[in-house]
């Protein structure tokens, strides 16, 4: 087990409940999903309580993200997004805190099944959709239709984009989950050469010396990662947005 | 206010005292916002480029291949449906190879994004 870089990843039950024959158990994902929400909601909270005119240090983290948030989604889809900044800052903490909580030792990663992060990309992009066409009614599948196209070109050029679109959820919840599956399997295999090269006697101690450095760099890498995730994820919310607000300019 | 505190005396030196206030605190007002607007611009060129060049290296192969890999599963479905197999698989797959391109080249910024007949900057 210790070797098994794998293991990690599995989900245990740990209250089992079951309702009408559906299992919805309480696991070990939905107990650090509610310590994600709970790490999120009291440190913005508690950071924002004394709200001071001159920010303390963490008050300036809150502060930070907020105009970060705020700035991102500004620049994608004007000041009509703003009315979004809810979500979109919502699922930016989540990823984020959840990255960084999966980077302790012995803490299960959230965001590492693709069930979590594809129910997160299906709800931009039901937001996308349910919002476009409440908006713009029909006009939303203008989308499709880029301007200019001859007629004898449309069809193949709307299947070509409706593939565009579809692939959205796809590689919006496969990056995310890829990058974080991929980032925690590799620190394990590291980490775990140091423990077999290291029973092998002195040479082994020696020799473990460089899967030891090669794991303190991936740490250092997988927190650029977890960071850059999340941020990729929101940028990302923030252009499909764009798109429900101005489908076509 | 004043008046009420320390006679007709005290409201004079009071009213002063809170003009000087006013004037100090715009006047530090000012001053952070021009500090302020220069150091942001710096760190944003700076950062913005870094961060944004980093997301657009993680973006580019998931782009590509969940393309396909939708082209391919809606190609699938339809043989399913309408029993036209290998057929509609072979096509779709070829369109999501097209989309796969197109998305890449969109989220390199050449081609405009959806809808979209300007090339707007990059994120």
């Amino acid at each position: 087990m210790a070797n098994d870089p794998i293991h990690q990843f599995h989900i245990t039950k740990l209250v089992p409940i079951e309702i009408g024959g559906l299992d919805f158990s309480f696991t070990n994902s939905s107990l650090f999903m509610v310590a994600t929400v709970a790490a999120a909601g009291a440190f913005l909270y508690m950071t924002t309580a004394s709200r001071g005119l001159v920010p303390s240090r963490l008050q300036s983290i809150t502060e930070m993200s907020y105009e970060f948030v705020a700035s991102m989604l500004r620049d994608a889809a004007g000041s009509q997004g703003m009315r979004f900044f809810p979500l979109v800052f919502s699922l930016f903490m989540f990823v984020l805190v959840a990255n960084l909580l999966g980077m302790f030792p012995y803490f299960f990663t959230v965001t590492s099944h693709i069930i979590v992060t594809f129910a997160l990309a299906l709800l931009v992009i039901g937001t996308v959709v349910v919002y476009g066409f409440w908006k713009h009614g029909l006009g939303f599948l203008k989308l499709f239709v880029p301007e200019g196209v001859p007629g004898v070109l449309i069809p193949l050029v709307v299947a070509i984009e409706v593939i565009s679109f579809l692939s959205r959820p796809i590689s919006l919840s496969v990056r995310l989950f890829a990058n974080m599956l991929a980032g925690h399997i590799t620190l394990k295999v590291f980490a775990g050469f140091v423990t077999s090269l290291s029973a092998m006697g002195v040479v082994g101690v020696a020799g473990a010396i460089l899967p030891l450095l090669m794991t303190i760099a991936l740490t250092g890498l997988e927190f650029l990662v977890a960071f850059l995730q999340a941020y990729v994820f929101a940028v990302l919310t923030c252009m499909y947005l764009n798109d429900a607000l101005h489908p076509s300019h | 206010m004043a008046d009420r505190s320390s006679g007709n005396g005290g409201g004079e030196p009071r009213g002063q005292a809170d003009d000087d206030l006013a004037r100090r605190r715009r006047d530090l007002d000012a001053a952070i916002a021009a500090r302020r607007s220069e150091k942001v611009d710096e760190v944003a060129g700076a950062d913005r480029g870094g961060k944004a060049n980093w997301g657009h290296a993680l973006r580019l192969s998931s782009e590509f291949i969940s393309a396909i890999v939708v082209g391919a599963a809606l190609g699938w479905f339809i043989d399913r449906g309408l029993g036209s197999s290998p057929w509609g698989l072979i096509g779709f797959l070829l369109l999501g190879f097209a989309a796969g391109v197109l998305n890449v080249m969109r989220a390199t910024g050449q081609v405009a994004e959806f809808g979209r007949r300007t090339d707007r900057t990059e994120d």
